[in-house]
């Protein structure tokens, strides 16, 4: 009895040490960001607001600003529609569910490196290097497989009799779709349109590789930023994105939890 | 719901299905007659091929051969939304994301029916089965029993002319389902629409039916009125599934089956037979009258069950038997000497088959 409370004493200890360490690197770019001086001295000994001011109106952080917004929100819509008709794939098919599962999240397991290489290399053939396609398409690659794990989950726990009662009560397999699997299946497609979204959002491996000076996204521009120049502008940059993913993940979070409450 | 007070007749004419990857048919070439407005059960153990025909009539599973015909026409060939059939599941199967009332309405938006009268036949549909309060609940809030009761409503709203039934009280305990009987035998005669009932407790089949279709492997063994199919079961199979039964097996020749320890008085043609008396049938004691048959045993075991009593015994042919009996004839003992007689018009007899051993 006294040996398990202990045992769990330390485990908290352990947790809350891990948690640290995992959290305070990432949280000391917040007060770097508010500096009121042009560097990057930790702490700062004067606060401000400048690097958000150079941040929001310098035009090349605006533009990736902007080209990373417009390329998650297009990435979204497309692989949710994707991973989703690929879940009902892998889950209602009789043969080859487990082969198509596999090849459907195996962008989470082929390194990112290696992926972004072999589109570098398709891509160069097809002149889709720098290119809104091109981004569009190496990002649903990569935000694909949330969805399909996303709505597999919840669409392996759905009665089917459900859709054999719509049937009987006069609904074709698209009306049965739209008024009743699909709306009891949402909290699934939510959570991973929006962890799509954060995929597309905050990846930079394959997109150093698919960019152009003249399109980038906001990471490839922090990633020059930070290897070609000093400037404290990356640190509110850095919150922002911090911001914007740990709100989009609060929100999957709070989709999921909604789940079980039905 | 007046100018529907005629149900479909549903006839089903060779009716086949082999499913994949096996040999032997789950559904052998059968022929069924349900008449407009009557309650037809489907009765017959797991297995027996009666879910597989009421599938086939919702249109959910493909026929191998064989017509389906809803008032004369084939359908066999429809998908399940066209066919305009109700239809409840044993797991109720009410759309969870909707309340009561929107579940009921769901048919009635589906056949583009204006929201007046939406509203209205909504909240009659919801009357009928005595949850006009609950319409604004979620199923989830519902107990089992107003969940089907949600789910049959939603059956009958659109007014099909046949409404099929899947184990609707499988999943019910037992003073729900005796309370749910009542309310499909008077919705039932309500709407005087066709009920096709699938179950296998025969308790139910009994009380409900006006027909039953006794399934077994594939087959249909016997279909007629409860009274028909308990009185004068036509298999061995039958008797047994149905009630209980007391059972001989032997030889009739000239009216006397030949059980090779007794020699029992019976109707039936010559031949390997298998005599069924029913245990209300049997009384302990013999009056001498010479219209009876009599057997001499030992009480085994006497069950009282208020009504009635169940006492057990064991034929001097070492055979078991059961008798019931009323509470108050005279009472026996376990280890007793007992006469067990039974009026020979009572006994019916059955030609064996080589399949009719039994096992329920």
């Amino acid at each position: 009895m006294t040996g398990s409370t202990k045992l769990r004493r330390i485990l908290t200890v352990f947790a809350v040490l891990i948690a640290i360490w995992l959290v305070v690197p990432v949280l000391i770019v917040i007060p770097i960001s508010f500096s009121g001086e042009n560097s990057f001295a930790f702490p700062p000994s004067s606060w401000g607001v400048g690097h958000y001011v150079t941040f929001f109106t310098e035009q090349s952080w605006l533009t990736s600003l902007l080209v990373s917004l417009q390329l998650a929100v297009i990435v979204t819509l497309i692989a949710t529609v994707l991973g989703t008709m690929a879940a009902f794939a892998i889950v209602r098919a009789t043969r080859g569910s487990g082969a198509m599962e596999r090849f459907f999240t195996a962008p989470l397991i082929v390194p990112g490196i290696v992926i972004a290489v072999a589109l570098y290399v398709a891509f160069l053939q097809w002149g889709l290097i720098g290119t809104a396609t091109g981004f569009i398409a190496a990002h649903t690659v990569l935000s694909l497989p949330f969805v399909v794990v996303n709505v597999a989950n919840v669409l392996r726990g759905y009665d089917r009799t459900l859709d054999r009662a719509a049937a009987m009560l006069g609904a074709s397999p698209w009306t049965t779709f739209r008024t009743v699997t699909l709306p009891i299946i949402r909290p699934g497609v939510l959570s991973g349109a929006l962890f799509a979204f954060v995929t597309s959002f905050d990846e930079v491996v394959v997109s150093l590789f698919v960019q152009s000076p003249q399109l980038q996204t906001l990471p490839v521009r922090m990633f020059t930023s930070i290897t070609n120049e000093v400037d404290p502008t990356i640190a509110a940059a850095s919150t922002v994105v911090l911001v914007v993913s740990t709100l989009v993940l609060g929100m999957a979070s709070l989709t999921r939890r909604s789940k079980t409450n039905v | 719901m007046s100018d529907n007070t005629t149900g479909a007749s549903i006839e089903v004419a060779g009716l086949t299905k082999v499913f994949k990857n096996t040999t032997r048919p789950a559904v052998d070439a059968i022929d069924l007659d349900v008449r407009p407005g009557e309650f037809m059960t489907l009765l017959g153990p797991s297995g027996s091929g009666k879910t597989t025909v009421l599938n086939m009539i919702a249109g959910f599973e493909d026929v191998t051969e064989g017509r389906i015909l809803l008032d004369g026409q084939d359908i066999a060939q429809r998908p399940p939304y066209k066919r305009n059939l109700g239809m409840v599941f044993q797991d109720y199967a009410l759309f969870p994301h909707m309340t009561a009332a929107e579940n009921v309405a769901f048919p009635l938006q589906r056949r583009k029916i204006g929201r007046e009268e939406t509203t209205r036949r909504v909240a009659e549909a919801l009357d009928v089965v005595r949850l006009g309060q609950h319409g604004d609940r979620l199923p989830s809030q519902l107990s089992g029993g107003q969940q089907q009761r949600v789910a049959l409503a939603r059956a009958i709203v659109f007014r099909p002319r046949a409404l099929l039934l899947d184990e609707p009280l499988g999943a019910l305990d037992k003073r729900l389902r005796d309370s749910l009987q009542l309310e499909i035998s008077r919705l039932h005669s309500e709407l005087g629409i066709t009920f096709v009932f699938v179950t296998h407790d025969q308790e139910e089949a009994l009380a409900l039916s006006d027909r039953i279709a006794v399934f077994r492997d594939g087959h249909i063994e016997q279909v007629g009125t409860p009274t028909d199919l308990y009185e004068t079961p036509a298999s061995h199979f039958v008797a047994t599934f149905l009630g209980d039964s007391n059972v001989f097996t032997g030889t009739v020749r000239d009216g006397v089956l030949d059980t090779g320890e007794s020699e029992l008085r019976c109707s039936g043609p010559d031949g390997p037979s298998t005599l069924i008396v029913r245990p209300e049938r049997m009384t302990i004691g013999h009056n001498g009258s010479s219209g009876q048959n009599r057997l001499t045993g030992t009480v085994t075991d006497v069950v009282y069950q208020g009504a009635f009593r169940r006492i057990h015994v064991r034929f001097d042919s070492g055979r078991p038997g059961m008798i019931r009996d009323g509470t108050d004839a005279p009472s026996v003992t376990a280890g007793e000497r007992v006469d067990v007689s039974w009026d020979v018009a009572h006994g019916v007899v059955v030609a064996d088959r080589d399949d009719a051993v039994v096992t329920t």
